[in-house]
């Protein structure tokens, strides 16, 4: 994957990258009644890639980052992560639907920040923090406790450990989500407008922790927001959605600067009058 | 009053405690139970759950107590202990109400707190153990708190299957001292005062559930008061 550098210095620069299908979409459709929310939608994203998923309301971002965390399953097609499928799995030499053993197996590499931070109010801000690396990937509690206070203090919260999440403002409770989710040393971190609960300021300390996370690493991400200038920064290639179809896709400067469909830069205008 | 009469009520007051606190252990058993059954994948639970709450909550804990007593001996051949089937017959009837908070409290955990544990990859019986179930238990207090106060009053039915609680030795020294009134006002006070420990003590476990999540619970009325009697101190 590109180092995303010169995104992060404005430049227009590097093209949306090799795409090697590392998460696969393939002919993915999902209805809610008769609601058609995806119709055989097919699209890839290429390991280290950061995608930004852009879009007017009810056009499907949220449902397909559901489905990459399997919280929300596709009515038809297949979703490949690596080597495996999400919803299938070999059986006999047939693909089957896949049984809750092999789900987690493939789940066991992503993992999504939410909008509403969805923190355990039952546990203290370390606790929620080294919960699943001990209990999920069998870390020890030294070492899970180790890495979560340095990842709280990445996120500037390494004096909260004791706090429980209600005790916390909006945008501190969304750090320690990022701090929960990266503990779990995911490849694919999926973010649902994580920064739209926020008021600005908080956003912003927020999207920097962010920013920071995603120009370190090489961790996939999909990311859903509004938040066009972090969306500039970090993301190698933006999708733009349409009522469940991406009408356009390119990077973020290509897209912002110059979009070629007309229903882009309406959507891209009425997006920078909100904000 | 003689010291043998204050024995009597002394003992039904013994009786009296171990029904409460027994049934209410036994019932806080079958609650879960039939309320985790409720809410299960499994059909056949969920059955058997539903016809537990559904058949108990509709009988009266006298009717059950009357079958353990009487009927089980005659038509099984197997006889409880007296204060056994007590608690077996409350335990039965209050865990059927029980059942009906756990499920509500259970369910009432937001959707999007499973949804945090299925992004961290918890097994199912993780999400429920570590994430759903302490946050719904803290819920449920009040209404167990409501519960064990029905259960105390429940327990006064028993006396008529010659178990002696504390009705029953109240009975057994009106009898004897023909003083109704004093006698049975003592009653009353026995039975206000036991209940006012109880919720006590539930309202102290209240207050500890919701700083397990970080939250503080105005204090209570006893509280209130030993804290104005420091202030002016
Ligand atoms: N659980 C559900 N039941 C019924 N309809 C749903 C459900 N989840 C989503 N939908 C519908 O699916 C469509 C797509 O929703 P989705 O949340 O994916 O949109 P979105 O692009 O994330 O929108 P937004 O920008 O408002 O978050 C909407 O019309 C929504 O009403
Ligand atoms: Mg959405």
């Amino acid at each position: 994957m590109t180092e995303p550098s010169a995104a992060a210095a404005g430049s227009p620069g590097e093209k949306a990258t090799s795409d090697d299908g590392f998460i696969v979409f393939d002919q993915i459709s999902k209805r809610f009644g008769k609601n058609v929310v995806l119709d055989d939608l097919s699209f890839s994203v290429g390991s280290g890639e950061r995608v930004t998923l852009i879009g007017p309301s009810g056009s499907g971002k949220t449902t397909i980052l559901r489905m990459l965390m399997t919280l929300t399953k596709p009515d038809s097609g297949r979703i490949r992560v690596g080597e495996d499928y999400l919803y299938h799995e070999q059986r006999n030499g047939e693909l089957v639907s896949a049984g809750e053993q092999h789900i987690r197996k493939v789940r066991g590499r992503i993992t999504m920040v939410f909008q509403q931070y969805n923190l355990f109010p039952n546990m203290r801000v370390l606790r929620n923090v080294t919960e699943a690396p001990v209990h999920v990937l069998g870390r020890s509690q030294d070492e899970a406790e180790e890495r979560a206070k340095e990842l709280l203090d990445m996120v500037g919260l390494g004096d909260k450990l004791r706090a429980y999440p209600s005790q916390l403002s909006g945008g501190q409770q969304q750090r320690v989500a990022i701090a929960r989710a990266l503990a779990m040393d995911p490849d694919i971190l999926l973010l649902d407008e994580v920064t739209s609960a926020l008021d600005p300021e908080l956003a912003a300390e927020v999207l920097d922790v962010l920013r920071d996370v995603a120009l370190s690493s090489d961790i996939t991400m999909l990311c859903v927001t509004h938040a066009m200038k972090f969306a500039r920064d970090v993301s190698h290639r933006v999708l733009m959605f349409d009522q469940g179809r991406i009408i356009e896709a390119a990077p973020p400067a290509e897209m912002f600067d110059d979009p070629k469909q007309e229903r882009t830069r309406t959507f891209l205008e009425s997006v920078l009058d909100e904000t | 009053m003689s010291a043998g009469l204050w024995n009597y009520m002394f003992e039904g007051l013994l009786v009296t405690l171990q029904l409460t606190i027994f049934g209410a252990v036994l019932g806080l058993v079958f609650a879960f139970a039939a309320g985790l059954a409720r809410l299960s994948g499994n059909k056949l639970l969920r059955g058997m759950g539903f016809a537990y709450t559904e058949a108990f909550r509709g009988l009266s804990a006298l009717v059950v107590l009357f079958w353990l007593i009487f009927v089980l001996p005659t038509v099984f051949g197997v006889q409880l202990a007296p204060l056994f089937a007590g608690v077996l017959a409350l335990a039965l009837n209050i865990g059927a109400y029980g059942a009906e908070v756990v499920r509500g409290a259970v369910r009432a955990v937001p959707r999007s707190q499973i949804e945090a544990a299925i992004a961290l990859n918890f097994t199912p019986w993780q999400r429920m153990r570590k994430v759903v179930l302490p946050q719904a238990v803290v819920a449920m207090i009040p209404s167990f708190s409501n519960n064990l106060i029905e259960l105390l009053k429940a327990t006064a039915l028993v006396s008529v299957v010659f178990l002696s609680d504390l009705t029953f030795g109240a009975q057994l020294v009106r009898a004897s001292t023909g003083n109704t009134a004093g006698t049975f006002g003592l009653l009353l006070v026995a039975y206000g005062l036991i209940a006012l420990v109880f919720t006590t003590l539930m309202r102290l476990l209240e207050r500890r559930a919701a700083a397990s999540l970080g939250r503080t619970v105005p204090p209570g009325m006893i509280a209130r008061i030993f804290r104005r009697t420091e202030a002016s101190a």
